[in-house]
Formats: C-alpha cells, sequence, structure tokens
C-alpha cells in the first residue's frame, strides 16, 4: 500500500496557515474562513479515505494490522543512530487522524460564526491551521524525536491560542502558564528520549516496540537506583505526557487555558492536543508493558486514577461553566491512563488499551461538543459563570438537546457512546485491579453528577432575566453541533476492538452486564442527585455546601494547589535559591568583569595624553626605541 | 673603487647623514624642513646601497639599480608630501608642525 500521499494530510494545514498568516491583513475574514475550512476539509477527506484504504483495503497481512512506515534519513549521528522524518500509519495513528480531523473540521466550521466579526479572525484561522497541522504531524511521527518536535509544535500553537485575546492580561498569563508547565514537563520528555537514545541506540518506534527485539529483550542490562535506566526513560516521558495531559500535579495550566475562544478549548484542550499524553504512552505501549515487568505502566494506571478522581471532585464545585469542562476533561483523561495502566498485550487482554482508544475516541466527540455548546450559551449570554444562566432551554433548543445528548454520553446512560467506552474501561480495570475499579466506579458517579448539575444550571434551575433575550447560534455553529452529537449517540456501535488493539490482531468484545449495571446505575444516582439539586431552583446545594464546610471550600479553591506551585516557585525557589544565584552573578561574576572594564577606562584616561598629536613625537619615541632595542641587541651579541 | 678610502669612511659619512636627518626629522619647526631631512634620511641609505654594491660585489648592479628606484620613489613621495603641505596651507595658513596637532585623542 503506497501512502506517500498521507504527507499531505499535515502539510495542506500548514499551506493554509502560510497562506493566511503571510497575507493576513489582505485577505477579507469571509475569505479567510473558506480557506480554513477548505483546507482542513481536504485533509478530513485524505485521512478517511486512508482511513478506508488501511483497514477495508489493505487489510490484515498474516492477521495483523501491519504499521506502514514511509520515511527519510533526516539527521545522522551513528550507524545506527538517526532522526528519521516521515509517517507511520497503523490502528492508532488512523484513529487520531479521524479524531483530529472530525474535531479539527468542526471546530472550523464552527468558528465561522463564533469568532464572527472578530479583528483577528484571519489571524485565529491561521493559527487553527498551524494546530492542525502539529497535531497531525504528532499523530503521524514514525520516531521519538518527530514526535518531540510536532509535541512542541502543538504546545506553540497551544499558547498562541490560549493568548489570542492579548490584551486581556488574564489570557496572557494563562498563556504564559501553560507554556511554561508544559515546557517543564517537555524536559523529562527530552531527557527519556536522549536515554532511550544512548541506551538502545534507535528512536524509531517500530524498532522499539518489537516484544521481540533488543530494545525489549535488554532491559535488565543497566539499572539506576534499583530500576532500569529504560523504565527510568519512560517514567521520564510519562512526564512529558503527563504536562500535556493535564496529569496531577502537572494540571494547573488546564483550567487556565480556559481563557483562549472557546473554539480553541474544544480543539485543543479537550479533543485532541491533551490526549497526546494517552497516545504517546499508547504509542511506545509494549515499552511500557515488557520492561521491567510494566512497572512504569502501574504509575501511569495510579496517576491517571487519581487525576480522574481528584479532577472530578473539584470539577463539583466550580461555577464557571468552562472550568467544570476542563476538570471533567482533566478527569476523563485520567480514565484513558487509568485504562492503559490496567492493560495487558495479547488478545482480549489487551482490553484497557483499546478501551482506552475507544474512549479517548467517543470523549473527544462529546467533549468537543460540550465544549461547543458550552460556547454557543456563552456566545448567547456574554458570560462563563452559572449564576447568570438558567432556563435557556426556551430559546436555544439545538444546543439544549445536543448538549443534553453530550451530557448523557459522558455520564454514560446505555447505548450511547460513552456508555461503551466507558464499560469497557471499568472492566478492564476489575479484572486487574480492584482499587482502581472502585476509584473509576466512584468517578463515574462524581461525572454524571457534576455534568448534570452543569446542564440543569445552564438549562432549567432558576428563570434569569436576561437583558437581552438570548436566541438560538447561527447554523454555523449549530452543524457542529448536530453532527457531533450524532456521533456521541451512535459512536459507540463501531466495533472498535476489531480494528484497534494492543498487538494489533483485534479481538471480540463482549458487553459485561453485571458490570455494565453498576456502572449505569451508579451514573444515575448522579444524574438523580443532580436532578434533585438543580432541576428546580433550591436551596438544597448550598444547604449541603455549607454543611461540608471548609471541605466545600477546599475544593472550590481546587485544593489550593496554584497556591502551591506559587509558594514553591516565588518562596522557595525564586527567594531561597534564584535570588542567591542571582546576587552571585551579580556580584561576583559580573562585579569582576565590569571591575576589569572599569580599570581599564580609568588607566587609558591616564595615560590618553601621550597621544599628542605631534609627529615629531612619535618619531622620537620610534628612533628612542629602535636605539634601545639596539644597544640590547649589540650587548648581547658581543657577549 | 677610489683610491684611499675604505668602505668604512663612505659609511661613517652615510651614518652621519643619516643622523642628522633623523635629528632634524625630529627637532625641525617647519614642515619643509621635515621633509628635506626625510630626503637627507634616503640619500644616506642610497649611498649606502651605491657603496655596497661597489665594494662588495663590483660585478653586479642591483645596488645601483635599487638606488634609482629609491630616488624615484622618493621623488613621488616628495611631490605627494608637498602637495599635502600645500593644500595644509590653504587651510590654516600655516606649514608649522605645532598648528597641526589636531590628529589627538
Amino acid at each position: 500500500m503506497d501512502i506517500t500521499y498521507t504527507i499531505l494530510i499535515p502539510l495542506i494545514p500548514l499551506a493554509v496557515f502560510l497562506l493566511l498568516g503571510i497575507f493576513n491583513k489582505s485577505i477579507k475574514p469571509a475569505v479567510s474562513g473558506y480557506i480554513g475550512v477548505a483546507g482542513l476539509s481536504t485533509s478530513a477527506a485524505l485521512s478517511f479515505y486512508t482511513a478506508y484504504q488501511y483497514f477495508f483495503v489493505h487489510g490484515k497481512v498474516d492477521g495483523v494490522y501491519k504499521a506502514i512506515v514511509e520515511k527519510t534519513v533526516w539527521m545522522n549521528f551513528t550507524e545506527t543512530l538517526h532522526i528519521d522524518i516521515g509517517v507511520l500509519i497503523d490502528p492508532i495513528s488512523i484513529m487520531m487522524l479521524i479524531v483530529v480531523s472530525i474535531v479539527s473540521l468542526m471546530v472550523h466550521i464552527y468558528s465561522r460564526g463564533y469568532m464572527k466579526g472578530d479583528e483577528g479572525y484571519t489571524r485565529f484561522f491561521s493559527y487553527l491551521s498551524l494546530f492542525s497541522f502539529s497535531m497531525y504531524g504528532l499523530v503521524l511521527a514514525t520516531n521519538l524525536f518527530q514526535i518531540y518536535i510536532f509535541w512542541e509544535l502543538v504546545g506553540v500553537s497551544s499558547f498562541l491560542l490560549i493568548g489570542y485575546y492579548y490584551t486581556k492580561p488574564s489570557a496572557v498569563s494563562a498563556a504564559k502558564k501553560a507554556f511554561i508547565v508544559t515546557r517543564f514537563a517537555d524536559l523529562g520528555f527530552l531527557v527519556g528520549i536522549l536515554i532511550i537514545g544512548y541506551y538502545t541506540g534507535t528512536f524509531d518506534f517500530e524498532t522499539l516496540n518489537n516484544p521481540e527485539g533488543s530494545a525489549i529483550l535488554n532491559w535488565a542490562s543497566t539499572s539506576f537506583m534499583g530500576l532500569s535506566v529504560i523504565t527510568w526513560a519512560l517514567l521520564l516521558m510519562f512526564i512529558g505526557g503527563a504536562g500535556k495531559s493535564a496529569m496531577f500535579p502537572l494540571h494547573i495550566w488546564l483550567p487556565d487555558a480556559m481563557e483562549g475562544p472557546t473554539p480553541v478549548s474544544a480543539l485543543i484542550h479537550a479533543a485532541t492536543m491533551v490526549v497526546a499524553g494517552v497516545y504517546l504512552v499508547a504509542r511506545l505501549f509494549p515499552m511500557f508493558y515488557f520492561v521491567e515487568d510494566g512497572f512504569a505502566l502501574e504509575v501511569v494506571a495510579y496517576v491517571g486514577a487519581f487525576s480522574s478522581l481528584f479532577a472530578a471532585i473539584i470539577a463539583i464545585t466550580q461555577t464557571d461553566i468552562k472550568r467544570v469542562l476542563a476538570f471533567s476533561t482533566m478527569s476523563q483523561i485520567g480514565y484513558m491512563m487509568l485504562a492503559l495502566g490496567v492493560s495487558k498485550y495479547e488478545g482480549h487482554d489487551g482490553l484497557g488499551y483499546m478501551a482506552s482508544m475507544f474512549h479517548l475516541f467517543t470523549h473527544a466527540m462529546f467533549k468537543a461538543l460540550l465544549f461547543l455548546g458550552a460556547g454557543s450559551v456563552i456566545h448567547a449570554v456574554h458570560s462563563n459563570y452559572l449564576k447568570d444562566m438558567g432556563g435557556l432551554r426556551k430559546y436555544m433548543p439545538i444546543t439544549n438537546i445536543t448538549f443534553l445528548i453530550a451530557a448523557l454520553a459522558i455520564a454514560g446512560f446505555p447505548l450511547t457512546s460513552g456508555f461503551f467506552s466507558k464499560d469497557e474501561i471499568l472492566v478492564a480495570a476489575f479484572e486487574n485491579n480492584k482499587l482502581l475499579y472502585f476509584s473509576g466506579v466512584l468517578v463515574a458517579g462524581l461525572t454524571a453528577f457534576y455534568m448534570f448539575r452543569l446542564y440543569f444550571g445552564i438549562f432549567w434551575g432558576k428563570d434569569t432575566q436576561y437583558k437581552h433575550a438570548p436566541h438560538e447560534s447561527p447554523i454555523s455553529m449549530t452543524f457542529p453541533l448536530m453532527v457531533l452529537a450524532l456521533i456521541s449517540l451512535f459512536g459507540g456501535f463501531i466495533p472498535f476492538s476489531k480494528y484497534v488493539s494492543a498487538d494489533r490482531v483485534g479481538f471480540d468484545v463482549h458487553l459485561n452486564y453485571p458490570l455494565a449495571a453498576v456502572a449505569v446505575s451508579v451514573g444515575l444516582i448522579g444524574i438523580a442527585l443532580a436532578w434533585i439539586f438543580y432541576k428546580k431552583e433550591n436551596d438544597l446545594a448550598s444547604r449541603f455546601a455549607n454543611s461540608l464546610g471548609v471541605f466545600y471550600k477546599w475544593t472550590y479553591d481546587k485544593f489550593y494547589l496554584d497556591e502551591i506551585y506559587i509558594f514553591v516557585t516565588k518562596n522557595i525557589i525564586f527567594n531561597r535559591i534564584a535570588a542567591p544565584i542571582a546576587w552571585f552573578d551579580k556580584k561576583v561574576v559580573d562585579a569582576t568583569m565590569e571591575g576589569i572594564g572599569n580599570q581599564t577606562a580609568v588607566v587609558s584616561e591616564k595615560i590618553k595624553g601621550m597621544q599628542s598629536g605631534k609627529v615629531q613625537d612619535y618619531a622620537f619615541s620610534f628612533v628612542a626605541g629602535i636605539v634601545i632595542l639596539a644597544i640590547v641587541f649589540i650587548y648581547l651579541w658581543t657577549n | 673603487m677610489i683610491a684611499g678610502i675604505s668602505i668604512y669612511e663612505i659609511l661613517t659619512v652615510t651614518s652621519i647623514l643619516f643622523f642628522i636627518g633623523v635629528y632634524g626629522f625630529i627637532t625641525r619647526k617647519n614642515l619643509i624642513s621635515i621633509l628635506m631631512s626625510v630626503e637627507l634620511i634616503l640619500n644616506a641609505s642610497v649611498i649606502n646601497f651605491v657603496v655596497i654594491n661597489k665594494y662588495l660585489y663590483p660585478d653586479m648592479l642591483q645596488g645601483v639599480f635599487f638606488s634609482i628606484f629609491i630616488i624615484a620613489v622618493a621623488a613621488a613621495e616628495t611631490a605627494l608630501a608637498i602637495a599635502i603641505i600645500i593644500n595644509l596651507y590653504r587651510q590654516i595658513a600655516s606649514v608649522e608642525v605645532k598648528d597641526t596637532e589636531i590628529m589627538k585623542y
């Protein structure tokens, strides 16, 4: 199967980015919107064509979906160690291509309505294209270094888009925070890559991931502090992934990133970029699984489970609807990490891996839908806060229905897409680790509760009197909502396990009715609680919050994690470490150099009178010097 | 080869001539005088060339030719120097060394 044309999938958005970026001022906003959508539609069509070719025309070879790699050497270090650049087509990269294509295309269409009349309309679309290019590149990367390059590129485009309203100080500081936190995590990623390169002599995914390959078989050859160096490398790379995917404790940038325009939150901070960490772990899954009997994978599972619980608890108390969704995203990504962490490699035992990818797919759809719906609401009432909303179902019927579908899907309501993927995650957790299973079930209940708190708070609840009557958004905004709602409803029926599995063989999956019943009933309890608290305007919720007292306050303030970070960086690192070093640098290093310079200036000020401007003085000095030299030489020669 | 006069005597004369030139270059107040001192220095070296050629390698002519080169270069250099001095005179109405010391720190 010739896959050379897949290189066009990232290159078309790049071309659109350059076009819109260079001719920013001279392109009319209406035209730039069409260019953006057209470019992305082409990429999306190519992605679907590639998926069709790969799964249905090319199909399995020897019963396995083989990875197809097309690459060229980019930088040569040694005979074996070189950085390649190219495209890698395998089931998970195809799946990510589809996810990125659908969400990005819908967000492009949506943005034409949402950003209408905005001053930086063309700039916005050029950034969106840059992001799409980077994300496609990340997905198609053939080796660790290529993925790292695009990893940083998505970080940059995320930075640009969070700080899109650059006149707002809060947006600027949120952009900086996101960039610095993820950059800090990426340091771990880079060190991990270098360790892998040093000890295995390759960056290539296919070579690294081969279960019979030397990289996996020789993991025990070198150890450091009780763990294999390869395990250390994997853990360091997971730090990079945790930074991008907002895992505890590197999640602090994600809620603030909601300062960006809402379509951006839907595309980058819900559906695509934040799952890059999950994708990275999935990409290196055989290494995570086989090296040191999956120690690194266990870390992934626990970090994911804790993050998902932690974020779900915080999400309950937040009042900014986008922040609720942000914490919900973090919680659901924790779910995916958990599923990867409990997965095994072969056949049906690889259920967790498949469930994680499946949840990644369904979550991208319904979370993008939730964000776009929230954007539609914000567009109508011009506020992010729940207190300014209520009773909107009468004004915005389409947004109401689609939002409800997404909320049902994320709550795992039977037969929606989220039900299937979440059920498989819970089955995988149940089979491997009971503790993680119970935390997962708890999170499922909390998720249903806070999602319906949000839903009832926006569309039901109190009858807010609006200054301007809110109205339904234009068709360019509701069309993506409807498309995503359809996928959220029926996406669960895709036979995912046949196509995506850890060993690429595929297997059949059956609903586990008892476990599904548990998950569904927990979800229904959450929905019912939210119904009681928030459907009609009442003070039950606030009374309950008051009775929780200080714990509610802690949760509302996100367990003071931001404050802890500020304390650690400002008081400890800046004052105790950085300030003395800065003092040393200024007073010792710089002062030495400045002293030399100042002394030179003082001396030259004193002796500059020797340059008299009289040519005869110079001639005299010259002759005198010659005479002295002559005397010296004569003296030396005659002795 | 001049009968009764050895190379040392002639070299003594040229040395005296050279140092007179150097002394004049350093002490004269007038730019034209300095130029004349430079000519003395050059002439001393020209005589040296000729004499050394004559006394040490009488069969060869390099020294003589070289002295002709030096005379030609000295003529060019003098013409240039005089041109500079004339232009200087037009600017500051003086050819004194003490008036031309503005090119310093």
